[in-house]
């Protein structure tokens, strides 16, 4: 193993590119999965507008995607990143594998954190005479922004994972690396190095949403 | 003749089989304080509940100056607003300011101007003896302070009838007091209320009319002196009888 001057910009390169991947995953994942979230909560039996065969066909939506192994997905959505990107391989083609998968895991994660919102408190709303977007915006997401921001920093976390899958694949990033070259060509070395890059980047993303997080919890003063 | 703000007729609510309210007919006029009471789980609760259609119903009607309070009704929000509701646990917003509690339905729901909101939510704060927590979070308030909180952020919204359910209920006796006086004051401005109490003597003091709810019916009602002095029915004697004590003897 050299650590050349190269060696040291591939890497750099690396964490450049899956910080791309990763950022920019997240966040097209959660234009789509926050929207997708907000509906299941809203629609669900005990929502603040009940519509039982949408809460259905989202919920079956969501599990089917979210049943699919990330790297058939990978592969399975290849026509559709050709389309919007223009080639099947580097970051940013990547990028529509990761948000697809990331969507419906996002949604659930947002689900969870506004059903989190006591129930009590929608009430008051309600009998204060908020229509629904009032709930969904001021009570619901700002009641919930706590969870909601943890739920951020574990999609984050997740996408991490999911992205340094997509190196089998010509993916690019720290997993592309970490595949090429210390995998295939037995340069151990810059395995574990790849490796203990991407566990310094997850440790890094949790810390700084766990930080933001206890900021904007005001319910502990 | 005066006014009536509130009308239900014959209302039922059931739930997973059982009937919690038996056919409730009940008329409120303007500036009336009703007070109702009964034993746990006789529906009292559920009929306030039912009142700004946090509760579907199953039977009957209720009429608010006229207007079908209904269940996933589009105007619903609109009648709401005229029914000021204050719950048990309070239910402020756990991350807004005392202020942002008061002010969101005002200026999210009416489309008031902020300033002026503030300024109408400062004097109501005064009035009740908070006027240094408006930049407080719920958290840091005391449990009556918070119920006070809650009754001025209904009042904020100018609702035609008060609903109080057992608004004293959690809280910790030295702080009852400081709610009972702010709910006197609002029945001495004349407000239409309906009160969901367990605090007899408070109940005798506030009553216009009171209301003895058993099994989902309403068993008897009458004026506070008749009702706590003679009641008619063995039902409200029994449960009017579990709040009395005998002195214990010593000999």
């Amino acid at each position: 193993m050299t650590w050349d001057a190269e060696t040291v910009k591939m890497l750099l390169e690396g964490i450049r590119d899956t910080l791309y991947m990763v950022l920019f995953s997240t966040l097209f994942g959660y234009v789509l999965g926050l929207p997708l979230g907000i509906l299941l909560t809203v629609s669900d039996r005990d929502g603040i507008r009940p519509r039982p065969w949408l809460y259905r066909i989202l919920d079956i939506v969501v599990n089917i995607l979210r049943s699919v192994p990330f790297l058939i997905l990978l592969i399975l959505v290849i026509p559709l990143t050709r389309l919007l990107v223009g080639k099947s391989y580097g970051s940013t083609a990547t990028i529509v594998p990761l948000t697809i998968a990331a969507a419906p895991f996002i949604a659930r994660m947002v689900e969870s954190s506004l059903k989190e919102v006591d129930k009590g408190v929608i009430e008051a709303a309600q009998s204060l005479g908020a229509g629904t977007r009032t709930i969904i915006f001021k009570v619901l997401i700002g009641e919930a922004r706590t969870s909601l921001l943890v739920g951020v920093t574990i999609s984050l976390g997740t996408i991490l994972g999911y992205s340094a899958m997509a190196g089998v694949v010509g993916g690019g990033g720290l997993g592309d690396i970490a595949i090429r070259y210390g995998y295939y060509r037995y340069e151990t070395g810059i395995m574990i190095v790849t490796v203990i890059v991407l566990v310094a980047l997850v440790q890094i993303l949790q810390a700084i949403g766990m930080m933001l997080a206890k900021v904007l919890d005001r319910r502990r003063v | 003749m005066s006014e009536k703000v509130l009308t239900l007729r014959g209302v039922v609510k059931e739930f997973e089989g059982q009937t919690i309210l038996d056919g409730i007919d009940l008329e409120v006029e303007k500036g009336e304080v009703v007070v109702i009471i009964g034993p746990s789980g006789c529906g009292k609760s559920t009929l306030l509940r039912c009142i700004n259609a946090l509760e579907p119903i199953q039977g009957g009607e209720i009429l608010l100056q006229g207007s079908p309070v209904k269940a996933g009704d589009k105007n619903l929000p609109v009648l709401r607003q005229k029914i000021g509701m204050v719950f048990q646990s309070y239910d402020l917003f756990p991350h807004m300011t005392i202020m942002d509690n008061i002010t969101l339905a005002p200026r999210k729901v009416h489309k008031r101007d902020k300033a002026e909101v503030e300024r109408e939510a400062a004097e109501l704060l005064s009035r009740v003896g908070l006027a240094d927590k408006a930049k407080s979070f719920p958290r840091q308030l005391s449990g009556g302070q918070k119920q006070r909180v809650a009754i001025v952020r209904m009042l904020i919204m100018h609702p035609e009838i008060l609903l109080f359910d057992e608004v004293t209920a959690a809280l910790d006796p030295e702080m009852v007091r400081e709610v009972l006086d702010v709910m006197l004051e609002l029945a001495k401005q004349g407000r239409t209320m309906i009160i969901v109490t367990h605090e007899m003597a408070f109940a005798r003091a506030v009553a216009h009319r009171m209301i003895f709810i058993d099994e989902g019916r309403i068993v008897e009602e009458g004026k506070p002196d008749e009702f706590f002095e003679s009641p008619k029915t063995e039902r409200a004697r029994n449960f009017l009888n579990m709040f009395r004590f005998q002195p214990a003897s010593r000999s």
